[in-house]
Formats: C-alpha cells, structure tokens, sequence
C-alpha cells in the first residue's frame, strides 16, 4: 500500500497513471451520463407533488455532490503536499480546484431553477444556499491565492492551507439541513438505510452520480497531465516524453 | 519530532483551530443562522420583537380560507404543538397545499395574526410517482403529509 | 420517437427543467474543452522551454 502510494507520488507515475485511467473514466461517464439522463428525464415517473420539474434532480444532486467531492479531494492532496511534502499534491489539487468551483456554480444555478418553481424563489439567504455560495467563494480564493505569488512555491503552500482551513465548510454545507431550519429539504440519497425513492426514479440519480464522478476522475487525469508538464517542464523525462 | 511530524501537527492544529472557533460561531449565533422560527417558538415568545422574520410549520388541514375573488388568504401553520393563524395576499408557490410545508416571512400582528408578504413552499426529501402516492392514502398510510418540521 | 406526449413541455415547467439541464451540459463541456487547453497550454510550454535549451546550448 504504502509503496504503491510513494510511487504514485512520482510525477513521472502519475503522468502516466493518469494517462491510463483517463479513456475508461471518460467511457464509463459517457456510458452513465447518457443513460441517466434518458431514463430520468423520458422515462422515470414525475413525482406526485413536485412533478416535473423534480427531474432538475439529476443535474443538480450530481453537481453538489462533485461540489464537495472537489473541495475534498483540493484538501486532501494540499495536505499531502504541505505534510509530506509530496510536491504532485500540489499538482492534484491545482487540477482538482477549478472543476470542483464550476460543479459548485452549476449546483447554484441548477437549484435556483428548482427553487423558482417550488420554493416560490430563486434565492434565500438560507443555511444550505449560503454555505454552498462561501463555498464558491473558497474556490476562487484557493485559486486565486495560488497565482498571487511570484514564487510558485509559495503560492502553492498559501493557497493548499488556505484550502484545509476551508475545508471546516465541507461538513457545514452537507449537515446544514439538519443543524439548522432550513428552506432546502435533507438528503435523499445520502442516509442510512433506505433511500426516500422509488427504484424507477432513483437508478437514473445513482447513474448520474456515478457517471458525474467518472466525468471528474476523467477531467482530474487530463488537467493533473497539464501540471504535471508546466511543473516539471526543466526535467529530462519531461523533455524525453514531449519530444518522442 | 521530525520536521514532517510537525507540519502534519501543525496543519491538524490550524484545522482544529478553526473548526473550534466556527463551532462557537455557530452555537452562539443558532438561531439566526436558521432560516425560519416555529410555532412553539412563537408560543413561547422567543420571536425577534420589532422585526420581520420567518415563521416555518406545516399548512394545517382544513383551515385555508379564501373568499372569491380576493388575492387574501388566510391558513393556519401548525408544528403539532402549536398554532398561529396567517395572512397573506399574493400569489402562492405551486406547492402550496393542506398539509405541506412551508415558510412565511413577515410580522406577527397585535391579534397573534402573522402577516406575510412572503410565502415559501419547503418541499420534503421524498419523492415518489403519482400512482404510488395515490395508492398509499388509499391505503390509509398518510402519503400528502410532508415530514414533520425540525424542532428548532 | 419514443418521447411521452409533452415531453418538452415537462408539465408546465419547461422553462425550468430545461434551462437546468442545459447548464449542467455545459459546465460538463466547458470541463472538457478547458481541460484539453490546460493540457495543451503545458505541451507548449515545455516545447519552449526544450527550444530554450537548446538555443542556450548553441
């Protein structure tokens, strides 16, 4: 396990790693994406209160979910980083912050084409929506943190502990609905025991999910490939590599 | 200690730092970070005097009351416990029904009438086909009903 | 097709359900596009700085 790891740790592995995984994280997205969004949308039933306009479940359940996905994985890999001092963390969580902040505003804007409808509003200043916004706003802080510094380094230290520290957001964005009243019902998905939906409506969300994962996984190894070769452009292998 | 031991505590404890001081944050400010107060909570009187603010209960059954032609409505939210009659003029959300959840903001009149000049629908984490809804209240178990509010 | 009958209409709330969708599709676009130019963008500049060495070396 632990040599596993430390190979992985080698930017020359993980190049390569990712190279691997990325076709079949990308195939199986393709594969679950299509088929949950054809079964969800044309033949899951509507539901009995909400209709159809429940259906926005399946992109906006998905794109919350990848939201704190990506805020956790940009943590962890920081924390690899600053701790072990493993420099492809940085590289990971540099890959990993702008697909988690783009997921974060598609689960803002989705749930407010939800709310609209349901609710009877777009926005309210509600425990849920907030924490996902501040969670936005971290996105854009850990990037942009990472390029206000001269020194690469520097800013790489700056902004994964910026990304750590942040993370305390993670647990309050997912519990909100239930530390505090909220507009936003609880999850539906996500508790123990059974899911609150019948087989019909609930396959396609799991497909979805999957296949939203898999779509990250896909997007991590292409974009872990960029920085691994912008970081390590002055090494021979890098150079061997790019000139084969 | 190496030195990595001590970057590992040192981030742990930047971490644990912080998730104690928002603990505190959101302990002490418990009540305004909630979207909305309950009807015990208006019983009680622990209601924010002299400001508007969000009432949450469930619509009780039978006591939405509207007279034609009149964008008035008035209903009764309930949290089991208590009960506090509303007013509101405007146009409703879709989910506005006996027996759902929903969210009124406003301020409770001299009479103990909350006046809304807004109503939100809070719709509930289960999601079921028309038919199966049907079936259930057929079958007496009480499908409509929206799960109960939170305590507060 | 195999649609139901009102599929687009989605019940009334098209105009909803549909601009949702749409988002979420292009996010899932704006992904993949902006991740092969990452990916790019670092192939250029590691050809660049080969082409520094070699200069340098010259």
């Amino acid at each position: 396990m632990w040599k596993w790891f430390h190979r992985l740790a080698s930017p020359p592995h993980l190049y390569r790693t990712a190279a691997a995984f990325a076709p079949w994280f990308a195939f199986a997205a393709a594969l679950l994406i299509g088929y949950g969004l054809v079964d969800g949308l044309v033949f899951a039933p509507p539901d009995y209160q909400q209709g159809d306009a429940f259906r926005i479940i399946y992109v906006h359940a998905p794109s919350a979910w990848l939201s704190l996905f990506g805020y956790t994985t940009m943590a962890v890999a920081g924390a690899i980083a600053l701790i072990w001092r493993i420099k492809v963390g940085y590289a990971v969580a540099a890959a990993a912050a702008p697909v988690g902040a783009s997921f974060t505003l598609s689960a803002l804007v989705t749930g407010s084409l939800w709310g609209r409808p349901m609710w009877g509003t777009y926005w309210a200043w509600d425990p849920r929506l907030t924490s996902e916004l501040i969670l936005l706003f971290l996105y854009f802080g850990v990037i942009s943190l990472r390029k206000a510094f001269e020194d690469p380094n520097r800013g790489d230290r700056a902004s994964a502990l910026l990304g750590i520290v942040g993370f305390v957001n993670v647990p309050i964005v997912h519990f909100s609905v239930y530390w505090w009243n909220s507009l936003h019902q609880g999850g539906t998905v996500m508790r123990l025991g059974k899911p609150e939906m019948p087989g019909s409506m609930l396959w396609p969300l799991l497909a979805m999910l999957a296949g939203f994962m898999c779509f990250f996984g896909a997007v991590l190894c292409v974009r872990v490939r960029g920085e691994i070769l912008s970081r390590e452009r002055q090494s021979t292998w890098v150079r061997e590599v790019v000139s084969a | 200690m190496t030195p990595r031991r001590k970057r590992l505590w040192v981030v742990l404890g930047i971490l644990a730092g912080v998730s104690a001081s928002v603990a505190l944050a959101v302990v002490a400010g418990r009540q305004d970070i909630s979207f909305y107060y309950v009807p015990t909570q208006v019983a009680l009187g622990k209601e924010p005097r002299d400001k508007d603010f969000r009432i949450g209960g469930l619509v009780m059954k039978g006591s939405v009351q509207r007279k034609p032609g009149d964008m008035t409505v008035h209903f009764v939210l309930t949290d089991y416990a208590h009960q506090v009659p509303v007013q509101y003029t405007g146009v409703l959300p879709d989910l506005f029904r006996e027996g759902q959840g929903i969210i009124a903001h406003g301020q409770l009149g001299p009479n103990g009438v909350f006046i809304a000049d807004e109503v939100l629908a809070k719709h509930d984490s289960k999601y079921m086909p028309p038919e199966i809804a049907a079936s259930l209240k057929k079958n007496g178990a009480n499908a409509a009903a929206a799960a109960p509010m939170p305590k507060g | 097709m195999i649609l139901r009958s009102g599929f687009w209409a989605m019940g009334g709330y098209a105009r909803f359900v549909w601009p949702s969708i749409g988002f979420a599709l292009a996010i899932l676009a704006w992904n993949v596009w902006s991740a092969r130019r990452h990916h790019a963008r670092a192939l250029v500049r590691v050809r660049r700085a080969i082409q520094m060495a070699r200069s340098e070396e010259s």
